[in-house]
């Protein structure tokens, strides 16, 4: 699948100037990220996240909201969605990296998946105002995502 | 129960509900007349709850048919500058009598587009009745397009997408398939892909237009498919466009034929 250096950071601070100043605030808070081999090594805040707020972060109807597809290890919430794959024992089939990415921008798999991407802010049709220019989750929270699913074994 | 039992059962549920006054009934299909499948496709009604279906079916109980009462109150209500109600040109039953609630949204010479019913009603009160039209949300609307919907109920959904109303057909298909708002999700993912499916406690239908206006439990009254269009869109995170523009009459179009052969349900509900 060779190297994708998406330089989103950098191009986001071109367009903003074009733009809006909205746009260039919201933009310049974008990470850089590295996609090779199907995943993202590196983490995108340098630093591992924290499970336990991953772990609430899937559960959140408004940030990452897994359960609303995927079945997880969450005994406590009753109703867990059916649309994505089970998540229980995804650890042990892919990696840190590959995880990453699918949370990331799972397009990179199958375009025509219903997945949002978690840390894309441009690109989308008819943003709500309130939402515009914005990540569905920050770097900080993609890595404590990252970091509850690795427990996932 | 055997089948004779529960006919009886139903014929004396009817006879109590003629002989208190309500409306709702004459002339209208009873529940198990209704087309729940039609080919590869089915009614919202399939993959809604056995307490919810068990609300429907049952008119006494169905907190919607307040509307149909109140619609039909409407429908020989004098209104206007001219004089006239509904029922001085289409008379007093006619409403009960007809396919109207089936062939919605219908192309438009004069508009050069589609017309949802909605703006069918708007445009005979403003030029036939010379009076004001009624907001798209408002209870006099939603109580007259459940009234003339449920007139139609138990028949085919039927809507024309031939000629002039081809390329609004595509519009509204090509509106079902984008992807929009934060979500990236287009209609398509949830009611085609995931028809069926778990998201958490709620199961996924196929967006099916054959119902409405819908009395949702969540919402505890009525409401249109634009409003229903319009909470679809928001949840995807993108903005929504206005109660019957063109983009909604359109797309309204497309998933009215996406249930062709569906029966009518309206008032149906859901949760």
């Amino acid at each position: 699948m060779g190297v994708r250096s998406l330089a989103v950071g950098a191009l986001g601070v071109v367009l903003g100037l074009a733009f809006s100043t909205n746009a260039i605030a919201a933009e310049k808070k974008m990470v850089n990220y590295v996609v090779k081999n199907g995943a993202i090594a590196k983490s995108l805040t340098g630093k591992p996240g924290n499970a336990a707020n991953g772990r609430k972060l899937a559960i959140n109807r408004k940030k990452g909201n897994c359960l609303a597809c995927h079945k997880m290890p969450i005994p406590e919430q009753a109703f867990h969605g059916e649309m994505g794959p089970e998540l229980i024992g995804v650890a042990g089939r892919l990696n840190e990296g590959q995880i990453r990415l699918r949370i990331v921008d799972p397009k990179f798999f199958n375009r025509d998946t219903i997945m949002p991407a978690f840390y894309k802010n441009t690109g989308f049709t008819r943003v709500l105002k309130k939402f515009k220019g914005k990540t569905m989750l920050s770097a900080a929270q993609i890595e404590d995502l990252v970091a509850y699913t690795m427990t996932l074994k | 129960m055997g089948d004779i039992m529960k006919k009886q059962i139903q014929g004396i549920l009817i006879g109590a509900a003629v002989a208190v006054g309500l409306s709702g009934f004459a002339g209208v299909a009873s529940a198990q007349d209704m087309i729940y499948k039609a080919g590869d496709r089915q009614s919202g009604y399939m993959y809604a709850a056995k307490e919810t279906q068990a609300i429907q079916d049952d008119d006494l109980g169905n907190p919607a048919y307040i509307w149909v009462d109140e619609g039909e109150a409407l429908w020989t209500k004098v209104d206007g500058k001219a004089g006239k109600s509904c029922a001085t040109c289409h008379g007093a039953e006619s409403a009960m009598l007809t396919d109207v609630g089936t062939r919605y949204p219908v192309y438009n010479a004069k508009l050069g587009k589609m017309q949802s019913l909605e703006q069918k009603i708007n445009e005979e009160r403003q030029e036939k009745m010379g009076a004001k039209p009624y907001k798209w949300e408002s209870k006099q609307m939603l109580s007259l397009t459940v009234y003339m919907r449920n007139g139609s109920r138990g028949k085919p959904m039927n809507v024309s997408i031939d000629g002039p109303a081809a390329k609004f057909f595509e519009a509204g298909k090509k509106f079902f398939n984008q992807r929009r708002g934060q979500l990236d999700m287009a209609c398509k993912h949830c009611h085609e892909d995931g028809a069926g499916m778990m998201i958490r406690a709620n199961m996924l239908s196929e967006g099916q237009s054959n119902g409405f206006p819908t009395y949702r439990l969540k919402w505890q009254k009525p409401g249109s498919i634009h409003r229903r269009f319009r909470g679809c869109n928001k949840q995807v995170r993108a903005k929504p466009y206005g109660y019957g523009s063109d983009e909604y009459v359109n797309l309204e179009l497309f998933v009215a034929w996406r249930g062709r052969g569906l029966s009518v349900e309206t008032p149906a509900v859901r949760n």
